[in-house]
């Protein structure tokens, strides 16, 4: 039989394993951990699966980008070039863009991936904010998370950076401006980066390269694996519901059922990028042509996870501190690094200041519904709110604009919008969540209300419309 | 493979309509007008801003004696003028007179003195030049691929509709409500056909990508990674993710 | 846009499907697990195996056509569309195969304890055994300390190497007293060029343009309705004015020249940044109007030599370029 030979197959390889790393035991407890059914825990999983087809993309680019700005007469297919002077950087990514068989396709997959990649940490990082699963015992794993974000961004943006288009070049003039903007050392901090005065020495490219293909990226994959060894270490967070405790996990073993999955999950968000990698057209380097310092573009615009940073850079008054004609804090000190450390400063420290606020010092692996927690609840929205307006001012100009709204009131309104509407939002969430909680309405699903309903045993029973997940 | 045909007919439809459409760019040529004519319909239409002798008024309008064939071309042709409110932004709109109308004011502003209707050629342009020159003078407002842009108190309109050539040369030559001029000296006659050659090219830009989802750029990029592999992906994990409960 | 109509289409059928089959078989909601007992139930359907076996072979379609467009014409649409169904179809199957091959099964796993108190003391104990028998353990302490932070001062000394001293390298331009204007391809701008209303771009003539204290973007305003700073007579002859073209707020080349046909009805003259808008008014020595800059773009006097070219009477009036400590500016 069939079944009999493929048992015998299965039973050699376990025994070989076994014969030279003992490896039953772990391999036994590793088909049956198990994983805590939820929708909302599988951002991390698409992180991680975007980060899988970024390097596997990446890869395959490296091996065809030149990183140096030597000066080279573009000769290639895309006719409105011909002729102009550009850095190796620019003209072999148009070779990848038009005479590598599949380069751009591959190169639209990296970068779509490079944006969906975000996307997850950040929505990763709300589900993990709004049920309090950031509380001990998993506030150090947090904190690597909101690490990976941070690393994420930088990553996202050497990589916008290396190819040495017109957005590129802008958005480096841009960075460099934030990195002298620091206090004191502004100035010696760009230099080392840059080599030198922007826009920068021969090796600043190579240096980006690298920071882009190896520097990062390891970092990226060692915090990576550091996450996920800490959660195996805690075992996963749960909702509460029937049977659930804090000190049990009720869900699917990874063997067969959730091993299936995940790889799904994998082959969807692989499936995704390369679709989106075909069919929808993104950084067309071409159309924006090479940078030279004096020359700019309207609508130049970071990748989105830089917005926030444009829209407070735009958003802030030009206010520039002095004495005795030395600048203190030079403008863009303010939006590109004030604003971005009170974020990530919050963000690291939430826990912490949760924990001293509430006095809870307790361990936690139920978690909380965001409406289990008015109070937290009304806080992250009302920062996220904050964050998401001087976001949108970063981009929402152009679309305003075309509605016959001039900028310069747009700006003002955004001033004010920025200081105005995290308190509403704390309030009308703080609201919202008490409703929600004391009546149990789930938002999401059909009915409200009760019904009835027949039991097992032949008897009537009153079904609720919360349904406790 | 079952589904190459779509693309292909995509394709082909594609570069189709972008020959259609630059034979169709070169033909227009602009009729004579008669300007006596005109001078009725400016003192109908025009005359309570720019006053009966054409002269101006004051603080609402200016001068249109020695304005120019050009300047009264564009202003009409795209809409532009006549203004509800002298203080509104002139924003390209449908002509508020005909073809014909048109011309007999044109020939009216024209006689009073003034720059004559630019002559340009995009087929003898140069794509490169063009596209070097756009950048270097045009890109700060209307961005490389003329799709529009913001100037703090204006705007600067996108290129393409149904911009024509003669219109492009007569924005660059008079420079109309903010937007700088560009004589000989800055931008020669073959550098204004180039010009007008890049401006024609960037209606069919080479997108080799796929869908460029209105070509502003990352703007428009964000929103497809959020809304579309956001929203699919969401259907997965809703999918996949909630058995138990 | 069709195809990606087309995609859509097929991405909404088969969530469709995937939704409509799982619901199927809707499990009871396991009635609360007890501690140490798992729910299992397997219960393969032979619909789903068919479903699973069909969709694997429509990945082989699918997959087998990529290298087939690779080599025929590599066109990015059908190539992203091919490998793109592939993993598609394959994601759909095994999500599938998840879903209702497998046996369904809902387990109970208790969770470590973290604190362990007997252990934690174990630790201690072993750590601070390490140091039996030391008597001087404050110098000695104070010595590693000392060794460790030389040793890790003197491994970082290395990054000096990184960048140039800051120095005066910000603060120099190319910019002295008689140099020529030239345009970008290295000619000698004439001041009978510039027009009012036209913006042009100037370098220093035989200087490196992509040094940020090179390019000067110039514009020319009658000489009667200058409002220059006091102390900048003679900078503008003719009414023609040059101002570093790098903006002093985030080095962006300022490339907008707003220049209005009739003033009374439209905003003044004034230079812009595009990337965040910041406005400088050119009559006034280019001080800010609007936006976040903080600070006016340096001027740059001018002069016209013998030949009616533009020539620079000096140096800026301030450091050109984005803000640092270092850029000194009049209270």
């Amino acid at each position: 039989m069939a079944r009999h030979e493929e048992k015998v197959v299965i039973r050699r390889a376990v025994r070989a394993l076994d014969e030279r790393l003992g490896s039953s035991p772990l391999l036994k407890k590793a088909l049956r951990y198990v994983f805590p059914d939820h929708w909302s825990f599988l951002f991390g999983e698409i992180a991680l699966y975007a980060f899988v087809v970024l390097v596997a993309t990446g890869i395959y680019l490296t091996l065809f980008f030149e990183p140096s700005t030597a000066l080279t007469t573009y000769h290639g297919p895309y006719a409105p070039l011909h002729g102009f002077e550009m850095s190796k950087a620019y003209s072999s990514s148009l070779d990848i863009s038009f005479t590598v068989p599949a380069g751009l396709l591959i190169r639209q997959t990296h970068h779509w991936a490079a944006l969906v990649f975000v996307v997850a940490i950040v929505v990763h990082l709300m589900r993990v904010f709004f049920t309090g699963a950031f509380r001990k015992p998993r506030d150090l794993n947090y904190a690597i998370g909101v690490t990976l974000l941070g690393l994420a961004i930088l990553e996202g943006f050497a990589g916008y950076s290396l190819v040495d288009d017109l957005l590129s070049g802008m958005g480096l003039g841009i960075a460099y401006s934030v990195a002298l903007s620091i206090p004191l050392l502004g100035a010696n901090f760009a230099f080392f980066v840059w080599g030198g005065e922007f826009p920068g020495a021969d090796s600043f490219e190579p240096r980006l390269f690298i920071a882009h293909v190896l520097i990062i990226p390891v970092l990226i994959a060692t915090l990576i694996a550091a996450h996920l060894a800490i959660i195996m270490r805690q075992k996963h967070s749960q909702f509460p519901g029937p049977g659930r405790t804090e000190r049990n996990v009720v869900g699917t073993p990874l063997w067969p059922g959730y091993a299936l999955r995940s790889i799904g999950l994998l082959l969807a968000v692989a499936a995704v990028l390369f679709l989106m990698g075909g069919l929808i057209q993104v950084n067309p380097i071409w159309q924006w042509g090479p940078y030279e310092p004096w020359q700019g573009t309207n609508g130049a615009q970071p990748d989105w996870y830089m917005g926030w940073l444009i829209g407070a850079l735009r958003l802030m008054p030009n206010f520039e501190p002095h004495v005795e004609g030395w600048t203190l804090a030079p403008n863009p000190f303010f939006g590109g690094v004030l604003f971005p450390a009170i974020v990530f400063g919050t963000l690291y420290l939430w826990p912490a200041v949760e924990r001293r606020l509430t006095g809870d010092h307790a361990r936690h692996d139920l978690l909380e519904r965001p409406r289990d927690n008015p109070w937290r609840t009304a806080v992250g929205v009302a920062f996220f709110t904050w964050v998401f307006t001087i976001f949108a001012a970063g981009a929402s100009d152009r679309v305003f604009v075309n509605l016959g709204i001039p900028y310069t009131g747009q700006v003002w309104v955004f001033r004010f919008a920025v200081l105005v509407l995290p308190v509403l939002a704390f309030f009308i969430t703080r609201r919202v969540c008490r409703e929600l909680h004391s009546s149990e309405l789930h938002p999401l699903r059909d009915w409200v209300g009760t019904a009835v309903g027949r039991t097992s045993t032949g008897g009537f029973e009153e079904i609720r419309s919360g349904r406790g997940d | 493979m079952r589904k190459p045909a779509p693309a292909l007919a995509l394709l082909a439809l594609l570069s189709a309509t972008a020959a259609v459409a630059s034979f169709a760019q070169a033909q227009s040529t602009a009729p004579s007008g008669d300007a006596a004519r005109g001078r009725a319909l400016f003192v109908d239409g025009c005359s309570s801003c720019h006053g009966f002798d054409a002269r101006g008024r004051p603080g609402q309008a200016p001068s249109v004696v020695g304005a120019g064939a050009a300047a009264a071309d564009f202003y009409l042709s795209t809409g532009r003028m006549p203004l509800d409110d002298p203080n509104e932004v002139p924003l390209r709109a449908k002509p508020a007179y005909s073809r014909g109308d048109i011309a007999d004011l044109v020939a009216y502003v024209g006689s009073l003195g003034g720059p004559a209707v630019p002559p340009v050629d995009p087929a003898a342009g140069d794509l490169n030049a063009g596209f070097r020159a756009f950048t270097s003078h045009c890109a700060g407002c209307h961005q490389t691929l003329a799709r529009g842009g913001i100037v703090p108190g204006g705007v600067a309109p996108p290129l393409q509709d149904d911009v024509t050539s003669r219109q492009v040369a007569e924005a660059v030559r008079v420079g109309l409500y903010v937007m700088p001029r560009f004589s000989e000296r800055q931008i020669d006659q073959g550098t204004l056909d180039s010009i007008a050659r890049w401006v024609q090219a960037t209606r069919h830009p080479d997108d080799r990508g796929g869908w460029a989802i209105g070509h502003i750029g990352p703007i428009t990029e964000g929103m497809v990674a959020w809304l579309l592999a956001g929203v699919a992906l969401l259907l997965v994990a809703r999918l996949i993710g909630e058995r138990t409960r | 846009m069709r195809l990606v109509r087309l995609l859509w289409r097929a991405l909404v059928a088969i969530v469709l499907i995937a939704f409509h089959r799982s619901r199927r078989p809707t499990p009871a909601p396991p009635a609360a697990p007890a501690r140490d007992q798992s729910l299992r139930r397997a219960t393969p359907s032979p619909r789903a195996e068919q479903l699973v076996i069909a969709l694997l072979f429509a990945v082989a379609v699918c997959a087998a056509s990529f290298p087939v467009i690779y080599a025929v014409h590599d066109d990015t649409q059908l190539l992203g569309l091919a490998l793109g169904l592939a993993l598609a179809l394959l994601a759909a199957a095994v999500i599938v195969a998840a879903k209702e091959l497998v046996p369904y099964e809902v387990a109970v796993e208790e969770r470590p304890e973290l604190v362990r108190p007997e252990e934690e003391e174990e630790v201690v104990r072993l750590v601070e055994e390490g140091a039996e028998g030391v008597s001087r353990r404050r110098l000695l302490g104070l010595a590693a300390g000392a060794a460790g932070l030389s040793l890790g001062a003197a491994l970082i000394v290395p990054a000096a190497s990184l960048g140039p001293n800051v120095g005066n390298i910000i603060r120099e331009t190319p910019w002295r007293r008689g140099r020529r204007v030239v345009d970008e391809r290295g000619r000698p701008i004439s001041a009978d060029a510039v027009e009012t209303r036209t913006f042009l771009t100037g370098f220093p003539e035989g200087a490196d343009p992509r040094e940020l204290g090179s390019p000067v973007v110039i514009v020319k305003i009658p000489p009667s309705e200058l409002q220059l700073p006091a102390g900048r007579d003679g900078w503008a002859p003719e009414g023609i004015l040059a101002y570093s073209k790098i903006c002093t707020h985030a080095a962006c080349a300022i490339s907008l020249y707003r220049s209005p046909l009739y003033e009374p009805t439209a905003p003044r003259p004034a230079l812009v940044c595009p990337c965040h808008y910041s406005t400088f008014d050119v009559r006034r020595g280019a001080a800010v109007i609007f936006g976040p800059a903080g600070r006016p773009l340096p001027q740059l006097p001018l002069a016209i030599d013998g030949e009616r070219n533009l020539i620079a009477g000096g140096g800026f009036s301030g450091p050109p370029g984005p803000a640092w400590l270092g850029t000194r500016r009049r209270s």
